[in-house]
């Protein structure tokens, strides 16, 4: 990890929510850290360009839209990668990865309905031969604002 | 304006959820993508957000890239009658960046309380957990901790509507 300057650190920290709606929100980020409008635009397109920022936008609420839930699977840990590809294949799998635990495949499953989000899951059990946990989320207890850095 | 149209809407959360073109002037370049006024394009946005639809606007930082490499799936089995006062108990601590309540499958998965954790490795997270167990009164409750392997496949926490395809709003679903 590089060492980011006392600017970065700030633009990486301190907006991370409540972007300005002004015609010019970079300006008005500027001025509040009297700075350029274009030093602040500049770094944010590097540290854009570095994968440190994934954008500047909006995070949505999740389910707002269509239906989704969280799937995991107990895969035998030499078919692990064989499954895992399979699941991948599916459009409406949009996050697949392994966790270390007894269950060791988890995959977030969206659709546009309830009734293609169920079929797809018992797909994806015929087509991997493993039994698909299916936890949907009940409640959202988490208010995001943002994550706190800590420049150690 | 008393409803956004829903084309309109579409187009605007998916511009929002690429993020905003990193010019003086974004929202007059989104404004020019969707075809309309930069005037109509942010009282769009401050409707979906009046709406509650948006948890959050602004930097969207890559926690891995900043050196929090470990990211622990924290699993409790909490009694129902319980999860609403934990759920509230650990949704306000930072570190923690999602927390959701969840069905149990008995007998394979006892659990209904999952948060996600992230610190620079697994000891720091470990040490988060341990730390909200005694602030939220679970030092008792059965829990685990799933920490992240492989990823075999991301596509990116925004809408995709391109497709007919679903529209997704988390990554964690």
């Amino acid at each position: 990890m590089r060492q980011y300057s006392a600017l970065e650190q700030r633009l990486l920290n301190d907006f991370q929510h409540e972007l300005p709606l002004s015609p010019t929100p970079f300006a008005d980020i500027a001025k509040s850290l009297g700075v350029y409008e274009n030093t602040v635009l500049e770094n944010f397109r590097r540290l854009q360009s570095e994968g440190v920022i994934s954008r500047v936008g909006a995070v949505f609420k999740p389910n707002r839209i269509g239906a989704s839930t969280l799937a995991a699977m107990a895969v035998d840990e030499d078919d692990l990668e064989d499954i895992a590809a399979i699941v991948s294949e599916f459009a409406e799998v949009n996050h697949n990865y392994e966790r270390f635990h007894h269950f060791n495949l988890w995959f977030v499953v969206v659709a546009n309905d309830q009734q293609s989000l169920q079929n797809t899951l018992d797909t994806i059990e015929v087509s991997c031969g493993y039994k698909v946990l299916d936890l949907p989320m009940l409640k959202d207890y988490f208010i995001d604002l943002g994550f706190q850095l800590q420049w150690t | 304006m008393s409803v956004l149209k829903p084309e309109f809407e579409k187009a605007l959360v998916e511009a929002l959820s690429q993020g905003l073109p990193l010019v003086k002037r974004p929202y007059q370049a989104i404004a020019k993508q969707i075809g309309c006024s930069e005037a109509l394009v942010i009282e769009g946005i401050q409707r979906i957000y009046q709406r509650g639809d948006i948890k959050r606007f602004g930097v969207v930082v890559r926690h891995r890239k900043l050196g929090y490499r470990a990211n622990g799936m924290v699993v409790w089995d909490i009694p129902d009658n319980r999860v609403t006062e934990v759920g509230k108990c650990m949704g306000r601590y930072e570190f923690v960046t999602l927390c959701y309540q969840r069905p149990r499958r008995l007998p394979d998965w006892p659990y209904n309380l999952f948060c996600m954790i992230h610190g620079q490795d697994a000891e720091h997270v470990k040490q988060q957990v341990e730390f909200i167990a005694e602030q939220c009164g679970l030092q008792d409750i059965p829990r685990d901790i799933l920490f992240s392997g492989r990823c075999f496949k991301q596509r990116g926490a925004h809408y995709s509507m391109t497709k007919s395809a679903p529209q997704q709003a988390s990554v964690y679903g």
